[in-house]
């Protein structure tokens, strides 16, 4: 059985999830014929995201289909995606006053 | 499909046979462990509620301890009061002796104090340990099984293995007729219009939307970003992002099946099919929403590993993530391989699942069960401690 690296799980989405812990310059196979690929920019732990296009600064990050947050800067394909970041927007607190 | 169960007087069918010690207040809680310590075959359920509270959220606890008494898995119920405090004791024990249930009551000031209480109290629980042993398991179809559902300590292997593995497990106990309760209200948010979709009627949508507001309402009253605190810490070293994503893996766990109903924390959904509990993602108050409503089996999701279970409900853990299974064997029940299920159909994995959760209905042991981890319970409150 082929270890699987990494999960896009919707076509609309812009990043992966990692199934294995991979390494920097690791050429990851978005697909099963591996006809796609994107090569990682930094490590990536099991279960973390990262970007499979360049994703412009407060466009949205899609997963499942769905917009999950958006970009606080500019991310790179291969960049790990996470809240250094990426900003939610739900249960802002912060941001009250525009909210609900 | 049937499993082996314990049959009660309102006709619904136990997966276990425990008489349950129900504590009213905090401040019986160690009384009714002490007692359930000296009556093997009894279990206490304690809490941090039932004193110094405002009357909405008294009744939160009153109808809570009631629904938790009728839990299918309780042959009978020792109810351990303090004395003083804001729940009413005969209310709970009627409200509990309506199903047909035999209810004992204990009330610490009255006995002289703890000691002699506990020995009372192990006394009365000793001999309903008895009675209770002399209920005899039968075969019944699996149409009269509920499951509830929870996911904890979540990663991102949650949302892409073990929820929609037991999203499948949960489509093939509801085609079967039977019913299932989902909580954790919080974990909608930024996939509510999905889970919304499948309500049975433009009234349920809209309730729907309405828990979820109020949830986000209550979060943002904080005046902070939620993330943190929801995505927890655990989830964000694990891959979750935001809250968003955290949710849209979450709804999964559910299946795919119409929702049919809505209810209050406390309420137990009458009917078959899948019902809501309005319900925070917290662990201990997540799990005793589910048991209150009705739950003889709860599948739990876990990425990073949950450690508990629920005193009277077995909670089958499953994780699709290889290295919690490896590391933490005294949280997991099952594992799911990512190479199993990634881009494939989940049935095969959602079959796994619901015969795990017939077995364990029939009698075989959980992991948290044999550990003993139960402990960890409370009911959801809503109002200031005052």
């Amino acid at each position: 059985m082929s270890k699987l690296q990494a999960v896009v799980v919707n076509s609309l989405d812009n990043v992966a999830t990692a199934m294995a812990t991979l390494k920097t310059g690791t050429l990851v196979k978005l697909s099963e014929e591996g006809d796609t690929t994107v090569e990682l920019r930094e490590d990536i732990s099991l279960g973390h995201k990262f970007s499979i296009h360049q994703i412009e600064s407060d466009s949205a990050i899609v997963k499942y289909g769905e917009v999950i947050g958006y970009a606080t800067r500019t991310i790179q394909p291969g960049e790990h995606v996470h809240i250094h970041n990426v900003l939610g927007n739900r249960g802002r607190g912060d941001l009250s006053k525009e909210k609900p | 499909m049937s499993f082996l169960a314990y049959p009660r007087p309102d006709n619904s069918f136990g997966v276990r046979n425990h008489v349950g010690i129900l504590s009213m207040v905090a401040c019986a809680n160690d009384v009714a462990r002490w007692i359930s310590e000296q009556a093997p075959g009894s279990i206490a359920f304690t809490h941090q509620q039932g004193c110094c509270q405002t009357k909405p959220d008294l009744d939160i606890v009153t109808r809570t301890l009631i629904s938790l008494g009728k839990n299918p898995n309780l042959a009978s119920v020792l109810l351990v009061s303090l004395g003083c405090e804001s729940i009413a004791l005969n209310e709970v024990a009627e409200g509990i002796s309506n199903s047909g249930k035999v209810v004992e009551q204990i009330v610490i000031q009255k006995l002289g104090g703890s000691s002699p209480a506990v020995a009372k109290g192990s006394r009365l629980a000793r001999q309903l340990v008895i009675k209770a042993s002399q209920i005899k398991q039968r075969s019944v179809p699996d149409s009269e099984l509920r499951f509830g559902i929870k996911c904890g300590a979540s990663d991102t292997t949650s949302g892409l293995i073990s929820n929609p593995a037991t999203g499948a497990a949960v489509d093939l106990l509801l085609d079967n007729g039977g019913s299932c309760i989902i909580g954790e209200t919080t974990e909608f948010m930024g996939a509510e219009h999905i889970l919304a979709k499948r309500a049975i009627s433009a009234g349920v949508h809209q309730q729907l939307l309405n828990i979820v507001e109020q949830m986000e309402k209550r979060a943002i009253a904080a005046g902070t970003d939620m993330r943190g605190g929801q995505p927890t810490g655990g989830n964000i070293a694990g891959g979750i992002t935001t809250i968003e994503e955290k949710s849209l893996g979450a709804i999964v766990k559910s299946g795919s099946k119409p929702i049919q109903a809505i209810y209050e924390y406390g309420h137990v959904p009458e009917g078959k099919g899948l019902f809501i509990i309005d319900s925070p993602g917290r662990e201990p108050e997540a799990l005793t929403g589910l048991a209150a409503a009705g739950a003889q089996i709860i599948l739990f999701s876990t990425g990073r590993g949950a450690p508990q279970g629920f005193p009277f409900v077995p909670v089958i853990k499953i994780t699709g993530n290889p290295q919690t299974y490896k590391n933490l064997p005294d949280h997991i029940d099952l594992y799911l391989t990512p190479e199993d299920i990634v881009g494939h159909s989940f049935n095969k994995a959602g079959k796994v699942i619901y015969e795990e959760a017939l077995e364990v209905a029939s009698g075989k042991r959980t992991i948290a069960e044999t550990t003993g981890y139960t402990g960890a319970t409370n009911i959801y409150t809503l109002g200031p401690v005052i």
